[in-house]
């Protein structure tokens, strides 16, 4: 019995490393665990539609038909952010091609010299200055790439993130670069929004009680309850989520960053890419030019890349079985550890050995390729291994 | 140098001799006339990467350092003018005046949903930098056997610039150019 050989054209998205889930052709880009995200969902959904049902047409008749038509708006004011921030890329940035991470290993190999048998080999770090303050530019063994300023790489979605601030379970996705804006004035929209159920579910329960008493009225709307209880202790959280990411921005900093303690003033250092103007950083974050995003998820791959599928071939929508969420904290830090490196590093150099048999130089004298030295690996690097003796 | 083709490029696998289609000029000079030519008679030596440099901060800049590898083959002026007319586009993509206010503001009052149906202002500048590196490539690189690689498909990280070498003469040249390459470093 022979198989149905089915040409298809193989979008890049299909092919992207790392640990994101794609839906609609690559249009829609998140993290692999959504379960928090379908709660945040359902907690404002369900609590906006507890609102519309109970308060509202009492609110419209007695007060005005305004309050109604303003929680509409702010409604779906939320939503779009929530899903702008959920969906897009958040500055993403793609793994080094075998050539450039050839480049760069022989560049590192010159720099270090030799090293003498048995001992590791320095850190791999580039020191760049910026504004007369000198950065550490570390190179990530993931990705192959020494990370730009400000960016980081995130364990659970297994890629390096340009400006990356942290890892967002309740939307599913990273907050980097692209989406730090639609994540701020999510978490803001979200507390006016909450803030706003809260004050008038208050109004509409005394007005109520007024005519009828407050057991009568809770029992016509028992949504209020519901709502009340949702909205006291979103306010808290979401509340003083935003005033912490509203002063990080007056700073121009990143959580990642403010966790780290980089920019803390101690040693001298400070913060390298603030204006030193409240207002010019909020206006350097917030109305920045919107940055498009370099991973090109829906474009077709290369021809010999897109070959002829059997028929038993997954279909391209099909999304890996989500792993168990054990995430406990709202904010998860980026490092991966080594022992998350580790599998990484064996999985790339199984790529790049199996790239090199099957596309041999097609000349007849063929030029030494250049040796690439055996992967460094965190455990080889001095840096990495001491800090991982500090954390245990 | 690259060595003169008079028929079409030489297949050194098949032994076949590859005829150029009518209407092309054949290389007379030993100099890759267009870039289909070159893609197609010619095989890829080596590769450089022209480092992104954040001496300025976390904007997009290229660093103007001319790579040794390309001093038989081009002249630095060249690429420190492109690389500096590169510079300036992404200057312009990512300046904060007027024009991004105006633009965030708008599209914040539209939830940002008129982002589906409006370029934004680095799309549209990102545009005439591929149309920018695809003229120098026809004008300037692909004469020289180069080839440059819109930073865009590097994810902003590097500009690759790769050194083609003419199939034509593979017996004699690659060893020279890989003697004449050590020798420049």
């Amino acid at each position: 019995m022979s198989a149905v050989m089915i040409t298809r054209k193989v979008r890049k998205w299909e092919r992207l490393p790392g640990k994101n889930t794609f839906c609609c052709d690559g249009r829609v880009m998140m993290a692999r665990q959504k379960g928090v995200f379908y709660l945040t969902m359902f907690l404002i959904m369900g609590t906006c539609s507890l609102f519309f049902a109970f308060e509202c047409p009492y609110l419209a008749v007695h007060l005005s038909p305004a309050i109604p038509v303003f929680a509409v708006l702010l409604f779906l004011f939320v939503m779009a952010m929530l899903l702008r921030t959920s969906f897009s890329d958040p500055g993403v940035l793609p793994r080094a091609l075998p050539e450039e991470a050839a480049f760069i290993e022989m560049e590192i190999e010159a720099a270090n010299g030799n090293v003498p048998a048995g001992q590791r080999p320095p850190p791999r770090i580039r020191n760049v200055q910026i504004n007369n303050q000198i950065v550490k530019l570390k190179y990530c063994y993931t990705c192959k790439i020494f990370r730009p300023p400000r960016a980081s790489h995130c364990s659970i979605c297994d890629n390096c993130v340009d400006r990356f601030d942290h890892h967002c379970p309740w939307v599913g996705n990273c907050v980097g670069k692209r989406n730090y804006r639609y994540f701020y004035l999510f978490t803001l929209s979200l507390s006016l929004l909450t803030i706003y159920i809260f004050a008038f579910d208050i109004v509409h329960v005394v007005m109520r009680s007024v005519d009828k008493g407050f057991l009568n009225t809770l029992q016509e709307t028992p949504g209020t309850v519901l709502e009340v209880l949702v909205c006291f202790f979103t306010l808290w959280s979401v509340v003083g989520l935003t005033g912490f990411h509203t002063y990080l921005i007056s700073l121009n900093q990143t959580t990642n960053e403010d966790i780290k303690g980089s920019w803390s003033g101690k040693n001298r250092v400070q913060n390298p890419y603030s204006h030193k103007n409240i207002i010019k950083n909020c206006c350097e974050v917030l109305c920045g030019p919107a940055y498009p995003s370099v991973l090109d998820r829906r474009g077709l791959m290369p021809e010999d890349s897109s070959s002829a599928l059997t028929s038993f071939a997954p279909s391209s929508t099909s999304i890996p079985a989500p792993q168990t969420t054990k995430t406990t904290a709202p904010l998860i830090p980026n490092e991966h550890t080594p022992d998350d490196a580790k599998p990484n590093i064996a999985a790339s150099a199984e790529k790049t050995s199996s790239h090199k048999a099957k596309s041999p130089p097609p000349k007849e004298e063929q030029p030494p390729l250049p040796t690439v030295p055996p992967l460094a690996s965190p455990e080889t690097d001095a840096e990495t291994s001491i800090s991982k003796d500090k954390m245990y | 140098m690259l060595s003169s083709m008079k028929e079409g490029c030489h297949d050194p696998k098949t032994k076949q001799t590859q005829l150029l289609k009518p209407g092309r000029r054949t290389k007379a000079s030993g100099v890759f006339h267009n870039l289909q030519e070159m893609q197609h008679c010619a095989s890829l030596v080596t590769k450089v990467f022209i480092q992104r440099d954040y001496s300025e901060g976390t904007v997009c800049r290229f660093q103007t350092k001319f790579p040794s590898e390309l001093n038989i083959r081009i002249e630095r002026t060249l690429l420190e003018e492109t690389v500096k007319t590169l510079n300036s586009y992404y200057m312009e993509a990512e300046k904060i005046g007027g024009q991004s206010y105006m633009e965030g503001c708008l599209a914040c009052a539209t939830a940002y949903i008129v982002f589906l149906c409006m370029e934004t202002r680095y799309e549209k500048v990102l545009k005439k930098i591929s149309g920018y590196i695809q003229e120098q490539n026809e004008k300037i690189y692909a004469p020289r056997g180069l080839l440059l690689t819109d930073p865009v498909e590097r994810g902003m990280r590097v500009l690759e610039v790769s050194i083609f070498e003419d199939q034509g003469s593979a017996g004699s040249s690659p060893s020279s150019t890989l003697s004449s390459d050590s020798s420049a470093r």
